[in-house]
């Protein structure tokens, strides 16, 4: 188990990081509006960078229980099946695709 | 204010639930309760939060901790272009509307004609969004203390989640090159270094952006040269 000081440490980098990255921009946005390469990233990163995660994501659960390939690969269809089916309710998608991954392997990989 | 504490409603049905979901996971990964809230104040960022549990369990080095939140929250840099904080006077309501300047509460705001836009409305949504951050941490604590044995699997919320934002983040033809960009980069990511293939592949991408714009800036440059 980590010891409090390193948690600590943790939380205050995270603090730090997090606020410099939502008010750094606010500061110098008026050098940065106008510019061209600021609107072309704006606009290409985010899909970008969320696809990146999810694939990572699916990639450490993989890692953690090897044995449930399937059943990650299985529930990613069912997330997106119902986002795209349901008229992309955030929380039915991820509550019914996490709900089919836990419940396949809590029971059928013992 | 009212209409803030509405607005918040739709945001909070996938906010507690993952708040939820963060406190079952402190609490599986051994760490302490306390943590859960402690967390959630500090960086008020579901997604990150979720990943940070897992390298807080293992310990992984502070560097490693700051480059991967460095890297995970830039995408809140493009927040500033169009989140409305002059509506905001107050120097502490600024600077708390900066604070929890988070995916949703800029997804929420951005959904707003501007005229309907003011700055109770907004920070009564921005604290109602915290509220069920920390609540459902904290709900989520008391549930995995209550659970007899350990349920596996619900990291997959996470990936999940960003499954769901990439899908509602890829609207038009001119995001498919990123996607594709962000697939080739992810790739190399996982053979070369699967132990920091987040990180690695966020890293490619960017350097991949960098060079199409510079494609397709000479591309522009070249056309205008050409009419």
């Amino acid at each position: 188990m980590p010891s409090t000081s390193y948690l600590v440490a943790v939380l205050a980098i995270v603090f730090t990081i997090t606020v410099a990255l939502r008010a750094v921009p606010f500061a110098v946005l008026g050098r940065l509006r106008g510019s061209a390469i600021v609107r072309r990233l704006a606009v290409w990163m985010p899909v970008g960078i969320l696809a990146i995660l999810a694939v990572t994501a699916l990639h450490g659960t993989i890692t953690t229980d090897p044995h449930g390939t399937w059943y990650a690969l299985l529930a990613v269809a069912v997330t997106i099946g119902v986002h795209l089916a349901f008229g992309r309710r955030t929380i039915l998608s991820v509550g019914v695709g996490t709900a089919v991954y836990v419940v396949l392997l809590n029971t059928l990989s013992t | 204010m009212t209409q803030g504490v509405r607005d918040s409603f739709s945001a909070g049905l996938g906010i507690f639930p993952l708040g939820i979901a963060l406190g079952l996971l402190i609490v599986q990964a051994g760490l302490p309760w306390w943590l859960a809230p402690a967390l959630s104040l500090a960086a008020f960022a579901g997604s990150l939060e979720l990943l940070l549990v897992g390298m807080m369990a293992t310990v992984t080095p502070l560097a490693a901790v700051a480059l991967t939140v460095l890297v995970v929250n830039f995408r809140h840099v493009f927040y500033a272009f169009s989140f409305p904080l002059h509506l905001v006077k107050h120097p502490l309501g600024k600077a708390y509307a900066v604070y929890a300047m988070i995916d949703e509460a800029y997804a929420v705001n951005a959904s707003l004609p501007e005229h309907e836009r003011s700055a109770a409305r907004l920070l009564a949504m921005q604290i109602a969004c915290e509220i069920y951050w920390v609540g459902g941490g904290m709900a989520g604590v008391a549930l995995g203390a209550a659970l007899p044995a350990p349920v596996k699997g619900l990291e997959f919320a996470l990936c999940a989640l960003f499954t769901v934002l990439t899908l509602d983040a890829f609207r038009s033809r001119a995001e498919l090159p990123s996607l594709l960009l962000a697939g080739v980069s992810v790739t190399v990511a996982l053979v070369l270094t699967p132990g920091a293939a987040m990180f690695t592949a966020l890293l490619l991408f960017v350097g991949l952006l960098l060079l199409r714009h510079t494609v397709t800036a000479r591309r522009t440059a070249q056309e205008a040269a050409d009419a």
